[in-house]
């Protein structure tokens, strides 16, 4: 669901609520419907299980010394995960695939999947490494392809997530801290 | 009673603990000096087992005389599965040097292996953590570098 139509229908319920505030405190309505919006955004990407709480544990490292903390460690793990996708796709690509190389590199984003809270894609990491131990190639390529539609959809939903984060700061908010 | 050993790992309160942090992985390594620092950590990390050692000034070449980052460091945090030399064997080197032997060795793991943990701790690891490791653990660690109350 698109951040513009999540907005709009949640500030349409806000707006039907306060048709008489001043703007001021409309603006403060906005800030707080941004927050809440992304709040509510966070939370089901918890329950749905796109990030776990070791997301959390990345948000609460962020301070005022590194502001851009979580956004730094999430583009290290795009930038990591797309070049082991590559160089999984290019190993399993070959006529005697080296099981041992794939493994290292599934090891290698399961890793970074974990440390970011990436928690679906990790979990299509395990089985990988089963298929890598059993050396067969068509279940390999198979876990390849769930790992590729997995970490795009977290891709997605995370600069999403980032999206309504810079909406809020622009609005002059402050961004919500989970506990 | 005196609460400080004359190992050359023990600090005051006001000072900060110099950290050596080891991982092959990027975004480990960002995360470990990051918890560290937020645990008023000075950090230094290496890559590998080589540039652990190289920094350590327990390099193939070096001589121990013209390097004394050793004696500056107060903990080495070292991940286990790394390619060439495992974080095991880092463990074994560091506790072999003379000078460097007293040294605090936490051996980390996304792997939660009893075997594993058994041989990092008769080689003489501190503490074996699992990952991803979290603020706590880190504090916790601290505490213990700290050896007060």
């Amino acid at each position: 669901m698109e951040v513009g139509q999540l907005q709009r229908s949640f500030v349409e319920y806000m707006a039907s609520l306060f048709r008489e505030i001043s703007a001021f405190a409309f603006v403060f309505v906005v800030i707080l419907d941004l927050s809440a919006l992304e709040l509510m955004y966070f939370a089901v990407l918890i329950q749905k299980g796109f990030l776990d709480a070791q997301f959390s544990q990345l948000q609460q490292l962020q301070d005022d010394s590194n502001p851009d903390f979580v956004v730094e460690v999430v583009s290290l793990f795009f930038e990591d995960s797309e070049r082991l996708i590559n160089d999984l796709t290019m190993a399993l690509d070959q006529p005697n695939v080296d099981f041992k190389q794939v493994d290292a590199h599934v090891h290698q984003l399961k890793g970074s999947s974990s440390s970011v809270g990436a928690q679906r894609v990790k979990n299509c990491c395990v089985p990988f490494r089963n298929c890598c131990e059993e050396q067969n190639t068509e279940t390999c390529l198979r876990c390849l392809q769930q790992i590729k539609q997995e970490y795009l959809l977290v891709k997605n939903k995370l600069q999403t997530l980032f999206e309504l984060e810079q909406q809020i700061v622009a609005a002059g908010g402050a961004i919500p801290m989970v506990q | 009673m005196d609460f400080c050993s004359s190992s050359s790992s023990t600090i005051s309160s006001h000072e900060e603990p110099h950290v050596l942090a080891v991982d092959d992985n990027l975004i480990d390594r960002k995360l470990v000096e990051k918890l560290l620092k937020k645990s008023s950590c000075k950090v230094t990390t290496a890559e590998n087992g080589l540039r652990a050692l190289e920094y350590l000034g327990l390099g193939a070449d070096q001589e121990h005389s013209t390097n004394n980052n050793g004696s500056k460091v107060n903990m080495i945090i070292t991940d286990y599965c790394m390619p060439g030399m495992s974080g095991y064997e880092l463990l074994k080197k560091i506790k072999e040097s003379s000078i460097l032997k007293d040294v605090p060795v936490v051996i980390m793991s996304s792997e939660n292996i009893p075997t594993r943990i058994d041989q990092c701790m008769e080689e003489g690891a501190q503490m074996f953590m699992l990952k991803p490791l979290k603020h706590s653990d880190v504090k916790r660690l601290r505490c213990q570098l700290m050896q007060c109350q």
